[in-house]
């Protein structure tokens, strides 16, 4: 091995002692009082919340709840409020983060127990509200090849699919802590991209009936949040502003 | 058969399996009428009225400013607005009209900016509660914007009535009497600080919101809204304080309307 290369940790450094205070709170429970409680463990190098909250689970408390499929960032189900930003814990590294570390569940969501909420239940009403599905009016046929698209329009329809529905913009958006029915950027950013889509042929006028209004893009303050702390670093203030104007144009017929 | 987007079917994933879903507006788009074109209008609008008041406040700004060039600058520049290059002679209705126009447009402004204020205590606890957690910059910034809009509705209305009324007392010892012996400065100093950071940040918002300059340019329009907000406070507190000096100068004649000098020695000779 060449020394060189090798990364040393100096014998008198010590791992860092974490203190992670999670928001307990149990829905299911009776007389439940949402308090927060203080684990502390050693700090590993690499170490992800993810992995942090796994060993307290395996060694201190096997009844903390949180979610996790993926642990790389794909499934969007570890969603949390990490020192109160939403965020990813399963890309989160520790070493980002101070010694004192305060998680808590999304807000805006339906709880199921300290940092585990549904948001899958939220995402597919608003899928079914917002329609997010290709519609056609010829009938897809398997028997005839499918017309050829641009690499670059594919590219672009692709790069807004890269959503993972974690979640995280909805909890950082203020108009949409006032207004729950705000169908918020994760919605706006699916019409965006069903509207990109040559095979879904609905019009402007189509998709205004679905975000023409208060709740729909009209309701964004143009606040950011959803753009500064969106795991998968999606334009969102590019997508809103452009179906803004979009919209907004059928204002003026 | 006719072809046409069939909105009633069942999501491709199959039907609802959420009890309290949101109502589907799957069957809407044909057989309904179609949803309202005014929230696309007064969207509109409300960026619009507050671009119209925006540039007001720049021109106001450079316009009132004059007096740090000299008395007479000012006393021109008023007397300009008075129509009587045009007209053959002064008409202080001419101001009356522009400030109701303006106190028109900020009503309106208002009443759009309002819609988008927490309506009720639980909203505004909410929000609150959400700028507090997520210590955000922008989200913050719509919090100020909130208040120093509020404040504004009350402020700038004073102000406006003021002119609207008294138009003819606008002038180099007309207004420096308003501002010092008339004890309006408070309101003027308030007013200033209020408008010149609503305006900046409102100015901000309107770019980021309509997506002018994509999303790749927002430190600099934060800069851009820094030196505006600062060029402009210390424009408008450097103004004031001339004001209050020519007030407390000119308080042992107060009401007394400045004379152009070559009038003034027109009328000794
Ligand atoms: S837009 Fe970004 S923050 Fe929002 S749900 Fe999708 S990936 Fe998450
Ligand atoms: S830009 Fe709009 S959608 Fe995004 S956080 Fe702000 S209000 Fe919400
Ligand atoms: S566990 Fe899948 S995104 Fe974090």
């Amino acid at each position: 091995m060449i020394p060189l290369f090798r990364h040393h940790t100096k014998a008198s450094s010590q791992p860092r002692r974490l203190t992670l205070k999670i928001l307990r709170y149990n829905p299911a429970e009776l007389n439940a009082a949402p308090s927060f409680q203080a684990f502390e463990i050693d700090e590993a190098d690499g170490m992800t919340l993810f992995i942090a909250l796994n060993e307290i689970r395996a060694t201190q408390d096997p009844s903390l709840q949180f979610d996790f499929v993926c642990r790389a960032g794909i499934c969007g189900s570890c969603a949390m409020l990490v020192d109160g930003r939403p965020a990813l814990a399963c890309r989160t590294l520790t070493r980002d983060l101070s010694a004192q570390i305060t998680l808590a569940p999304l807000p805006f969501f339906e709880l199921i127990g300290d940092l585990s909420v549904n948001t899958g239940k939220w995402m597919r009403g608003t899928s079914e509200r917002l329609q997010t599905w290709i519609h056609a009016v010829e009938p897809v046929s398997a028997d005839i090849l499918e017309t050829p698209m641009a690499p670059e329009l594919a590219e672009a329809i692709y790069e807004l699919d890269r959503c993972i529905e974690c979640g995280c913009c909805i909890a950082a958006c203020g108009t949409a802590q006032m207004r729950p029915d705000f169908v918020g950027a994760v919605g706006l950013n699916k019409i965006a991209r069903f509207r990109l889509d040559p095979r879904d042929q609905r019009s402007d006028d189509d998709f205004y009936e679905l975000i023409g209004d208060d709740s729909g893009v009209f309701g964004c303050m143009s606040l950011l949040g959803c753009h500064d702390v969106c795991p998968k670093q999606l334009s969102l203030q590019t997508q809103i502003a452009f179906l803004r104007r979009k919209m907004a144009r059928l204002g003026l017929n | 058969m006719s072809h046409s987007i069939d909105y009633t079917a069942n999501p491709p994933m199959g039907p609802s399996v959420i009890p309290d879903a949101p109502a589907l507006p799957t069957n809407n788009p044909i057989s309904l009428p179609r949803k309202s074109r005014w929230p696309a209008r007064l969207d509109l609008l409300q960026s619009l009225s507050g671009l119209l008041l925006a540039l007001f406040l720049i021109a106001h700004m450079a316009f009132v400013s004059t007096i740090l060039i000299s008395q007479a600058a000012f006393y021109n520049v008023a007397r300009f607005f008075e129509g009587a290059w045009l007209l053959g002679r002064p008409y202080p209705m001419l101001v009356s009209l522009v400030a109701s126009a303006i106190l028109a447009l900020l009503m309106l402004h208002a009443w759009l900016a309002m819609r988008k204020f927490p309506a009720g205590f639980r909203q505004y606890r909410a929000f609150i509660a959400h700028k507090n957690r997520l210590h955000h910059g922008d989200t913050s910034l719509w919090w100020l914007q909130l208040w120093t809009g509020f404040l504004l509705f009350f402020l700038a209305s004073i102000h406006l009535y003021d002119m609207l009324s008294q138009p003819e007392l606008i002038g180099p010892y007309a207004s420096a009497d308003r501002v010092w012996s008339g004890g309006m400065w408070p309101l003027y100093l308030l007013l200033l600080f209020s408008v010149e950071l609503h305006g900046g940040i409102g100015l901000y918002r309107l770019l980021v919101k309509w997506g002018l300059f994509g999303d790749k340019t927002r430190a600099r329009l934060h800069l851009a809204r820094h030196a505006f907000s600062a060029f402009f406070i210390t424009l408008g507190l450097l103004t004031l304080l001339a004001y209050i000096d020519l007030g407390r100068s000119h308080a042992a004649q107060a009401g007394e309307r400045y004379i152009p000098k070559a009038a003034a020695q027109t009328a000794t000779h």
